[in-house]
C-alpha cells in the first residue's frame, strides 16, 4: 500500500473515487473506480455492463442473415467492418466465394470506414486534452460527414449500415458513387496534412502525451492487446499483412509502427494509418473489376454441422466471429471476440503510477467503444 | 499467412514431453483433459519453436451434456496458430482451471465466461460478475435459461 | 458503516477499502433488482399540450410567453448518450446540422445545470438506477427526449434479458423521436416539437402538461 512519500508528520490517506458511467469523457457508459494517493494513482477497477444488451444471447434466436443487423451495432463507430467480419465467418463456415466486383467493394468500404473510425478516436482524444478544445473535433467530424453521405447513398444508412450479406453485397453501388469517393482520396491527404500541420508541434500534446502511459510490448502480447495500441508498442502484427483475408494480398501498403507505446504513437499510429487506407482505396478504385456482386444462395441459409472462426483486422484490433452451426436456420453458438474488451485488460497498466490528468488523457487514447465492450 | 499446425504433430510431441497429459488429436483442434489443461497450456507457451504468445480468445458452449471450452492461440513470433479445447461434463459446479496465470488477456474473457455460462475459474485472481449486476440469478447463456 | 473503522485505522488497509467496494457493489445490484422488479407499467405520458390552446387570464399569457420564450431557445441537453444514437446526437452539433443555432450546443455535464434529458441509445437494467439519479438530480422545470427506438420501446433488443423495455418506464417522457439510428434532421424536428411543448405550457397548469 503506498502511503505518500511526504515527512513522517504529515499522515495521508488514500481514497477512493469513481469515474462513473455519465461522464463526459468516458467515451460512452464505462466507470472506473480509481485510488488516489494525492493526486497520483494507485490502483484501477473498470467496471463495465452497463450497455450490455445480450447480443450472444439474441443471436440464438435469429437466423444468420438477420444476424447482420445485430452486428452493425456492436462497434457503433465502425458498421461495415463488423458486417465484413461476420460474413466472412459464415462464409468460411458454408465454403461458399464471393465475386470479384464484391472483394473490392468490400475492401473499399472497409477502408473508407477505418479512416471514421480513426478520425472519431483521434478527434475526441484531442477534445478530452483540451489541445483546441471542441475545434479538432469539427474539422475531423466534417471529413466524416463526407464519408458518411458515401454511406448514405449505398445503403440507405448513415450509421449502422447492414451492407454485407453473406456472398458479397446487398446490391451494387450507384453510378453517383464513384466520383465523390474520387474525389474525396484525392483531397484526403491534404487535410490529413492540415491536422498534422496544426498539432503535432502543439505544445499542450507533446507534453500532455509524450512518454505518458507507456505501454511495453511484452505487456501488450501477454495481455492479449491487439490493433492500434498493439503496433504503437513496436509490435508489427497486423492480420491485414500477417493473415490476408478477402483480397488484401494484392494490395501495396506498409504497417506503421511505434517505438515506445506512449499515447503519443498510438496517435501517430492512427494518423499514419489513416494515410495507408487512402493508398489502399486509391489502388483498389483503380483496380475495380464490373460483373455480379452477390452469389447466388438460398434465401434462409442452412449451413453444414460444424464452427468456423472468421476474423479481420478492425480499426480497434482483430475482430473475430466464432460460429457454431448445428445445420438449423440459427447458430447455435454466436461469440464475438471484441478487441476493445481484451485491450482493457492493461488498462492498471498504463495508468497507475500517473496522476488524475493524464487519466482521461491515456484512457481516451485506447479507444474504446462500449458497444464492443459490453455487446 | 497464418499456418494452422497439424494436431496430430502437436499431440505427438506433447506425447514424449508429457507423457501424463491426456491428449487427443481432432480434425481441427487439439482436445486436452481439463485436468492437464495447464501442463499443455505451458508446454505450448514456453516450447522454443512453438511460442504461443498470443491468445486470441476463449469461447464457451453449451452442448447440454457438457460444456466446452475453446481457446484460439496464435504465436506473434513463427505466426502459427492452434486451437485446444476442453470439456466439462458437470452441470452444477463446472470447474476449470485458468489460464490467467499465463496469459493476461484471459482474465476478462474468463470472468464473462463466468458471468454467463456459470463455469468456474480455479485459480482466478477475481472471479466475479462482470457484465451483469451483482444479484442477477442464473446464468444468461446456458440453453436452459428461460 | 465502515467508514469510521477507515479513519480510526493508521495508515489505510487496502483490505478494509475493498470490504466497503464489495458492500458498494451489493447494494447497487440490489437496488437494480429492485427497480426491475418494481417498475412494469410505464409512466403515462404528459401530452396534455395536445389537447389544444388552454384557456388563460392575460396576465398570464404574458407572462408564460415570456417564460416559454426564454426556455425553448437555451434547452441546455445533459449528456446522456448511451449507446449508437449519441453519435448522431454529435453530429447534430457539427456545423452541418448545427444545434448551436438553437442555443443548444453546451452539452452540460452536470444535470444540476441542465434542463432536457436526451436520452439517446439503449437502456439497461445496470444503467437505469443511474439514469433515475441523474433525472432526480435535474432542477425543475425539465423534459425528456426519448432518441432512437431502444430508448422509445426497447428497439431491436426488447427480447432480451438486460434490457428496459423503452426509458418512459424509468422516467416520464415528453417527446419520442424514431429512427434506428435517426437522421440528425429526424432529431432537430423532434426538438422544435418540444420548442413548441415548451412555448404551450402554461403557469396556470403546471406539472400537468
Amino acid at each position: 500500500m503506498a502511503m505518500s512519500s511526504q515527512p513522517a508528520r504529515l499522515k495521508t490517506d488514500t481514497f477512493v473515487i469513481n469515474l462513473g458511467p455519465q461522464h463526459p469523457s468516458s467515451h460512452g457508459v464505462f466507470r472506473i473506480r480509481a485510488t488516489f494517493d494525492g493526486e497520483i494513482i494507485v490502483d484501477v477497477e473498470p467496471i463495465f455492463g452497463y450497455l450490455h444488451r445480450g447480443v450472444e444471447k439474441l443471436a440464438e434466436g435469429r437466423t444468420y442473415t438477420q444476424d447482420i443487423s445485430l452486428t452493425d451495432r456492436m462497434d457503433y463507430t465502425s458498421a461495415m467492418t463488423n458486417n465484413l467480419a461476420y460474413v466472412l465467418a459464415v462464409e468460411k463456415l458454408m465454403g461458399v466465394s464471393v465475386p470479384e466486383r464484391a472483394e473490392y467493394l468490400r475492401v473499399i468500404l472497409a477502408e473508407l470506414n477505418r479512416i471514421v473510425s480513426h478520425l472519431m478516436a483521434v478527434g475526441f482524444w484531442l477534445n478530452d486534452m483540451g489541445a483546441g478544445g471542441f475545434t479538432p473535433l469539427m474539422y475531423c467530424l466534417r471529413e466524416r460527414e463526407k464519408i458518411l453521405d458515401l454511406f448514405e447513398m449505398v445503403s440507405g444508412q448513415r450509421l449502422t449500415v447492414n451492407y454485407m450479406r453473406v456472398g458479397g453485397l446487398l446490391r451494387d453501388v450507384p453510378d453517383e458513387f464513384l466520383p465523390p469517393l474520387k474525389r474525396f482520396v484525392a483531397e484526403m491527404p491534404g487535410f490529413i496534412d492540415e491536422y498534422e500541420q496544426l498539432l503535432s508541434e502543439n505544445e499542450i500534446l507533446l507534453a500532455r502525451s509524450k512518454g505518458v502511459g507507456i505501454l511495453s510490448a511484452e505487456t501488450a502480447i501477454n495481455g492479449s492487446v491487439v490493433g492500434p495500441m498493439l503496433r504503437a508498442s513496436g509490435v508489427n502484427w497486423d492480420l491485414r499483412k500477417a493473415d490476408p483475408y478477402s483480397i488484401y494480398d494484392r494490395f501495396d501498403f506498409e504497417i506503421p509502427v511505434g517505438t515506445v507505446g506512449d499515447n503519443y504513437d498510438r496517435y501517430t499510429v492512427r494518423i499514419a494509418e489513416m494515410r495507408q487506407s487512402v493508398r489502399i482505396l486509391e489502388q483498389a478504385i483503380a483496380q475495380l473489376p464490373t460483373g455480379a456482386v452477390r452469389t447466388k444462395l438460398p434465401n434462409i441459409l442452412r449451413p453444414p454441422v460444424g464452427e468456423a472462426y472468421g476474423h479481420i483486422e478492425g480499426p480497434r484490433g482483430e475482430l473475430g466471429f466464432y460460429l457454431v452451426s448445428d445445420g438449423s436456420i440459427a447458430p447455435y453458438r454466436f461469440r464475438v471476440r471484441a478487441p476493445t474488451f481484451i485491450n482493457l485488460t492493461v488498462l492498471p497498466d498504463i495508468l497507475i503510477g500517473w496522476k488524475i490528468a493524464d487519466a482521461v488523457v491515456t484512457f481516451g487514447s485506447v479507444d474504446i467503444c462500449m458497444g464492443e465492450v459490453d455487446r | 499467412m497464418t499456418v494452422a499446425l497439424s494436431p496430430q504433430e502437436l499431440a505427438n510431441r506433447i506425447g514424449e514431453q508429457l507423457p501424463e497429459a491426456v491428449v487427443e488429436a481432432q480434425e481441427t483442434a487439439l482436445f486436452v483433459k481439463s485436468d492437464s489443461l495447464l501442463d499443455v497450456a505451458r508446454f505450448l507457451k514456453s516450447t522454443p519453436n512453438l511460442d504461443f504468445n498470443l491468445l486470441v480468445s476463449i469461447s464457451a458452449i453449451d452442448y447440454l451434456e457438457y460444456f466446452e471450452l475453446v481457446y484460439h492461440l496464435t504465436s506473434i513470433t513463427h505466426n502459427h496458430s492452434i486451437v485446444l479445447k476442453t470439456r466439462c461434463d458437470d452441470r452444477d459446479k463446472p470447474t476449470v482451471p485458468s489460464v490467467s496465470g499465463l496469459w493476461r488477456g484471459a482474465n476478462f474473457q474468463e470472468r464473462e465466461i463466468y458471468d454467463l455460462m456459470g463455469i468456474s475459474f480455479s485459480g482466478h485472481p477475481n472471479l466475479k460478475r462482470i457484465v451483469l449486476w451483482e444479484g442477477f440469478e442464473g446464468h444468461p447463456l446456458r440453453k436452459d435459461y428461460l | 458503516m465502515a467508514m469510521s473503522k477507515i479513519e480510526e485505522a493508521e495508515g489505510l488497509p487496502i483490505s478494509l477499502w475493498k470490504v466497503e467496494l464489495e458492500r458498494v457493489d451489493r447494494e447497487e445490484g440490489l437496488e437494480t433488482e429492485s427497480l426491475k422488479a418494481n417498475y412494469r407499467e410505464p409512466f403515462p405520458d404528459p401530452d396534455q399540450w395536445l389537447e389544444g390552446e388552454p384557456k388563460r387570464g392575460l396576465v398570464i399569457r404574458g407572462v408564460d410567453a415570456i417564460l416559454g420564450w426564454g426556455r425553448s431557445y437555451s434547452l441546455w441537453p445533459v449528456n446522456s448518450g448511451l449507446a449508437c444514437c449519441a453519435l448522431e446526437m454529435i453530429a447534430c452539433a457539427v456545423p452541418r446540422f448545427d444545434l448551436a443555432r438553437f442555443g443548444m450546443e453546451l452539452f452540460r455535464a452536470s444535470p444540476r445545470q441542465a434542463d432536457l434529458l436526451l436520452v439517446a441509445g439503449t437502456l439497461t437494467w445496470k444503467m437505469a438506477t443511474k439514469l433515475k439519479r441523474i433525472y432526480e438530480q435535474m432542477p425543475e422545470p425539465k423534459w425528456v427526449l426519448a432518441m432512437g427506438s431502444c430508448a422509445i420501446s426497447g428497439g431491436t433488443f426488447a427480447q432480451s434479458y438486460s434490457v428496459v423495455p423503452g426509458v418512459n418506464r424509468i422516467v416520464p417522457v415528453d417527446i419520442y423521436v424514431p429512427g434506428c439510428p435517426p437522421h440528425p434532421q429526424g432529431l432537430l424536428y423532434g426538438i422544435l416539437q418540444l420548442h413548441e411543448k415548451i412555448r404551450k405550457t402554461t403557469l396556470a397548469k403546471r406539472g400537468e402538461g
